[in-house]
């Protein structure tokens, strides 16, 4: 298995969840996902090569229904619950011309 | 405390007023709530609405439902129309979904009464209620000690007497573990077996509801209410529920019981030992006990904390300040986004985010998430085999007696091991329950773990309800 996670690897990954975690914060869980992740590696020792992996526990297929018109939720009370709404839309900052 | 089925039959009858059962639920939550905090909101106006019909409804010969006047709390992830909706999380703090959950439905529909909202960990992610951004709940045995998570609210009120029954959300032991704490029922029904829409997702594959109540028949009397196909969850079993109610007084003659000879270790003695009276009065009753072997199990806890989280990453991405929720201004979206997660999370929510975004990221996906739902394989083929050779399977619910506050916070992974004996099941996506049987260290209650296999409810109940008659 991997090696031992870094804070590098801390700091990408909580870009990629979209935390921006304090400096604190970032030491602190380096230090107990290392602890975590050695704890995981009990599993390296099994030979999983012909095993198939389990996505599901009921195995159901294709569940669709008829394509006809039901009732939806009802907008003014779904964008009533929104942090900011405009003109029957959500509202939120510019996407673009800023840095990822 | 008053049974629900004795409230049904009593406010059925016209002997009771539902009214007066929500009046005496009040006044218990009056005294003592302040002390335990099983609710983050007690809907007390609604519920005299609601109690008021169903007297109407009795008094003007109408048919009522199989609840009728049954005072019931939900575990506040379950989505009622109208009425906040938290989790336990500051970044859901005040939202009022649009829409009820099916189970909210189907509850109204049966003539429950609804008490109002109960204390969780933050997200269902915890096993004591200490991860609730709202302060903790109290154990009604115990106030120093944890009531069990993640729906320990649900299971003290029930305990409390604040609720005749309650419904929580198991994703790998948050109905069982908390019941056996507090000293109630709690079952984890068959995955599909009730609708999760409505139900805020943690872990898609692995979520459950189920009930909380003070006896056996009482579960088996919610969860047939509870259960059923429902269009709106694509996973849900296209099948009719199991009658259960009907099975309870089978007995267990003839029934294979199975022994786990290789059961994780760490388990309280007091805990072992009611265990092994559990054995002696099934096999008084007639069982016969098999032994059996689940050797992968012991990889359970990896499994679990990483598919749970990897799940939980991908399903709390939708708290982004933007479609519902608290938002943290900021100058761009990405930003925005951040701010809003850093802020509205708590430490255990960033750290299982974290770790499944982790095992999901590109260079560790096979390493980490394709090896457990291997893993995951290996858990349900060794149940499987031992249900070749058992009826149901007995265990340790939680591994101790409820655990002082504070005892457990500091190390996430001495709390993980709480779920040891449930987490398993979810794997699975099989049933089981925790059922009280006795007292463990310090007089506090302990619970005995029934497990069956897919839509072995009926086989689960019978065996429960041996278990609570041999008392």
């Amino acid at each position: 298995m991997a090696e031992k996670i870094s804070k590098e690897t801390v700091v990408k990954v909580s870009r990629l969840a979209r935390l921006s975690l304090t400096t604190e914060e970032t030491e602190r869980m380096t230090a107990q996902l290392a602890g975590m992740l050695e704890h995981f590696r009990d599993i390296d020792a099994l030979d999983l090569a012909s095993v198939e992996p389990m996505t599901q526990p009921y195995p159901l297929k294709n569940v669709l229904r008829k394509d006809v018109e039901l009732p939806s939720l009802d907008r003014d009370e779904v964008l009533g619950q929104a942090p900011s709404a405009e003109s029957g839309r959500f509202r939120v900052p510019p996407t673009i011309g800023f840095d990822v | 405390m008053q049974k629900l089925v004795d409230i049904v039959a009593g406010v059925t009858s016209g002997s009771l007023k539902a009214s007066a059962v929500v009046e005496e639920h009040l006044a218990r939550i009056g005294a003592r709530e302040s002390e335990i905090h099983a609710f983050n909101l007690v809907t007390a106006d609604q519920a005299r609405v609601d109690a008021a019909k169903v007297d109407e409804d009795v008094k003007a010969g109408k048919k009522v439902g199989a609840l009728a006047g049954v005072p019931i709390a939900l575990k506040d992830n379950m989505c009622t129309r109208g009425v906040e909706t938290t989790c336990s999380s500051k970044i859901l703090q005040g939202w009022k979904p649009p829409y009820d959950a099916t189970v909210v439905t189907k509850l109204r529909a049966a003539g429950a009464v609804i008490m109002g909202k109960t204390n969780l960990d933050e997200f269902a992610m915890g096993s004591s209620t200490e991860n609730s951004a709202f302060g903790p709940t109290k154990n009604p045995h115990d106030v120093s000690r944890v009531p069990g998570g993640s729906s320990g609210g649900s299971a003290a009120a029930v305990s409390a007497g604040f609720a005749a029954a309650s419904l929580g959300s198991d994703t790998g032991g948050s109905i069982r573990q908390p019941a056996a704490l507090c000293g109630v029922v709690g079952v984890k029904p068959t995955y599909g077996v009730v609708s999760r829409y409505g139900l805020v997702a943690f872990a898609s594959s692995l979520d459950q509801i189920g009930p909380f109540t003070s006896d056996v028949r009482d579960a088996a009397t919610l969860l047939e209410v509870i259960s059923g196909h429902d269009p709106m969850d694509s996973t849900s079993i296209p099948q009719p529920a199991p009658s259960l109610v009907a099975v309870l007084d089978h007995g267990v003659a003839g029934m294979r019981i199975g022994r786990v000879t290789d059961l994780p270790e760490g388990c309280e003695p007091d805990v072992l030992a009611r265990l092994e009276a559990a054995f002696d009065a099934l096999r008084n009753a007639g069982a016969i006990i098999v032994d059996i072997k689940l050797p992968s199990i012991q990889y359970c806890l990896t499994a679990y904390y990483l598919i749970a989280p990897a799940e939980a990453s991908s399903n709390l991405a939708r708290y982004d300040g933007v479609r519902f929720g608290n938002r943290v201004e900021a100058a761009d979206l990405n930003s925005m986004y951040a701010a809003t997660r850093e802020a509205g999370f708590g430490e255990e929510v960033k750290r299982r985010i974290m770790l499944g975004t982790y095992a999901l990221s590109a260079g560790y996906y096979d390493a980490y998430y394709g090896k457990a739902l291997k893993v995951r394989r290996l858990i349900s083929d060794d149940f499987a085999r031992a249900y070749e050779k058992t009826d149901v399977i007995l265990t340790p619910t939680s591994p101790s007696v409820a655990f002082k506050f504070g005892s457990k916070t500091d190390n996430p992974l001495a709390m993980y091991l709480c779920d040891v004996f449930t987490i398993p099941t979810n794997l699975a996506g099989h049933p089981a329950m925790s059922v009280p049987f006795g007292t463990g260290a310090d007089k506090m209650p302990v619970g005995v773990q029934v497990l069956a296999t897919t839509l072995g409810e009926q086989a689960m109940f019978k065996v429960a309800a041996e278990l609570e008659r041999s008392l």
